[in-house]
């Protein structure tokens, strides 16, 4: 008889489970149980006393936890979504472009090249009251006389970071749509022209069909990523003014480093991680809904 | 009926014309930001601060480069320093996360197994941790072992970040790679081993550097970790080098400006050379599951 083996598949595999059980799965366990403790960096020995859900209650009860939550939801939202539909944009401009597409296709890549805390420090600079680009325009073109608070009045504070976001995460939309309107067969288009669709029901019942799978596959990337915001947001206003632009992500970091309650933060990040996966699940089975369409179609 | 063409070409026209406005626009959003950190980390503060703006630089030097380069004591900052701790880190766990990755890519390209997807799923979920949320736990974690504030920490956490996008990718570009090549192979003679280096590695190995350029790229760039595992100049990152021009109150836009073309640079160069296999590599992976 021969000895037992580890299946290859297995064997292949065993790399990667290993170092992200080390890296990731453990950690989790660790802050999962750190989550049901009041434990403080300052007081190591608070590590071991079990509390249960209290952390889990008193953030039921927090209003200020629930704003932030409410705001990262609403920042996700209507983020991705404009993301896709500017994405698409841009994606069919280029497309339509009868010159310098590879110069077009680059240019468009730019953004996703810049590090979010980049991307953050720029648009601070660039919604800076007193010396930013955008006041400075504005002022200078006569549309205004004084300086427009961005990042200080609490509302526009949220557009401008929403802006940033934007402007650093379209180009990943832009790219997968294009990349499915390069690879779309002629046939049907011509075949809707010739049976007289107008542009709009072409775009709606032929293009839009073919390009959905790769749209999907743009936003399953994005929703595995999404925390990156975190970066920008952190830069840009650190969740000020008055905590108006605080998200989920500035919350847990303030808790756990300035007011050194990990306990709290832990429980905190446990629904910060689970809105992750829930929004990543959520486009995976779009992904296979839309892949499994395209299989029986093509 | 000749008006009715007219009129039709005369709207043609006016459409091209539109549409090429537009696109103008939307490179114009897209660049503006980057030049306008480029001009700035040209000009002198003076200018920067003043009002009425200056919209025509009148004065450009690379003063701004001089300082940063030259050290703590003369008004810089250890970027020299930043900047070698950035490339060890990203190098090094890039080539473990390409390792990582090709082996698992490989399993789930050309291997059957029960439950393969739910595996698949369950590795890019750990990718979807915010990097805040890991790094409370990864932080009491290396405070106990000793491995905060070294290179060796940010490496392993860059490969675990790493190993499964790096996985997605090295899966959809071994999946291009037509089976019966190494099947052919191997009734030649070959090993799967052999076949593998001698057929399929080289045939993927476009995508495979690509996959290592975005893992590269990831670690150049990622903040949330490296901020809070790292300390001092042992192994602080440019992202967090950035942090080093702002005080409590004031930021010193022109050095900022200046590390930020020093971070771009080597970021815009790799992207240019992988564009292409990128998008290749994500969508044959994620269609033709």
């Amino acid at each position: 008889m021969k000895p037992w083996r580890l299946p290859p598949h297995l064997l292949l595999l065993l790399p990667a489970v290993l170092i992200l059980a080390a890296i990731v799965v453990i950690p989790l366990g660790l802050s999962l149980w750190s989550s049901f403790t009041p434990f403080r960096l300052t007081r190591p020995d608070t590590m071991y006393d079990f509390i249960g859900l209290r952390n889990y209650a008193r953030l039921l009860g927090d209003a200020q936890f629930w704003s932030a939550f409410g705001r990262t939801v609403l920042l996700l939202t209507v983020a991705l979504n404009l993301e896709m539909v500017l994405g698409l944009g841009l994606a069919l401009l280029i497309e339509r472009a009868s010159r310098g597409q590879r110069i077009l296709r680059t240019i468009m890549m730019f953004p996703m090249m810049f590090s979010p805390v980049l991307v953050g420090f720029q648009f601070k600079f660039m919604f800076n009251d007193n010396v930013g680009l955008v006041n400075n325009a504005l002022q200078s073109l006569g549309l205004t006389d004084r300086a427009i608070p961005w990042l200080i009045d609490q509302n526009l504070a949220f557009i401008s970071i929403m802006v940033a976001e934007i402007w650093s995460s379209t180009a990943v939309f832009a790219i997968f749509i294009l990349a499915g309107l390069m690879a779309m067969p002629r046939d049907p288009l011509e075949a809707a022209r010739v049976d007289g669709c107008t542009p709009w029901q072409t775009f709606r019942y032929v293009t839009w069909p073919f390009l959905m799978p790769f749209a999907f596959i743009a936003m399953t990337i994005r929703s595995l990523d999404v925390a990156r915001a975190y970066d920008i947001i952190k830069i840009m206003t650190d969740g000020g003014p008055a905590r108006r632009t605080e998200v989920l992500w500035t919350l847990i970091s303030r808790t756990a480093y300035s007011d050194a309650r990990m306990g709290m933060a832990n429980a905190m990040a446990y629904i910060a991680i689970l809105l992750s996966i829930a929004f990543t699940l959520i486009f995976f089975r779009q992904l296979s809904k839309a892949r499994s369409q395209i299989a029986a179609e093509w | 009926m000749m008006d009715a063409n007219q009129s039709s070409r005369i709207r043609k026209r006016l459409t091209r014309w539109a549409l090429n406005v537009a696109l103008f626009i939307a490179m114009a959003i897209i660049c503006l930001p980057g030049l306008w950190i480029v001009l700035n980390s040209l000009r002198p503060t003076v200018e920067i601060m003043a009002k009425p703006p200056v919209w025509i630089p009148r004065e450009l030097n690379f003063d701004a480069y001089v300082a940063m380069f030259s050290g703590v004591g003369a008004g810089g900052i250890p970027v020299l320093d930043y900047f070698r701790n950035s490339i060890i880190i990203a190098t090094t766990s890039t080539v473990i996360a390409l390792a990582v990755g090709m082996a698992g890519g490989y399993a789930f390209a050309r291997y059957r197994f029960r439950g393969k997807s739910g595996w698949f799923i369950g590795l890019m979920l750990t990718r979807t941790v915010p990097g805040i949320a890991l790094s409370l736990p990864l932080f009491f974690l290396y405070a106990r072992l000793g491995i905060i504030d070294t290179h060796f920490g940010l490496i392993l956490a860059y490969v675990a970040m790493n190993v499964p996008f790096t996985i997605w990718l090295i899966d959809g570009f071994f999946r291009q790679v037509p089976k019966d090549l190494s099947e052919a192979a191997q009734i030649d003679g070959c090993t799967r081993w052999q076949a593998f280096w001698r057929v399929e590695f080289p045939l993927a190995r476009p995508g495979i550097a690509s996959a290592g350029i975005f893992a590269f790229l990831t670690a150049w760039n990622e903040f949330a970790l490296a901020s809070q595992l790292t300390r001092s100049t042992n192994s602080k990152t440019l992202p967090v080098g950035l942090l080093d021009y702002t005080a409590e109150f004031t930021i010193d836009w022109r050095g900022m400006c200046a590390l930020a073309v020093v971070m771009i640079v080597p970021a815009l160069l790799l992207t240019y050379a992988v564009q292409k296999h990128l998008v290749s590599g994500l969508t044959s992976g994620a269609i033709k599951g």
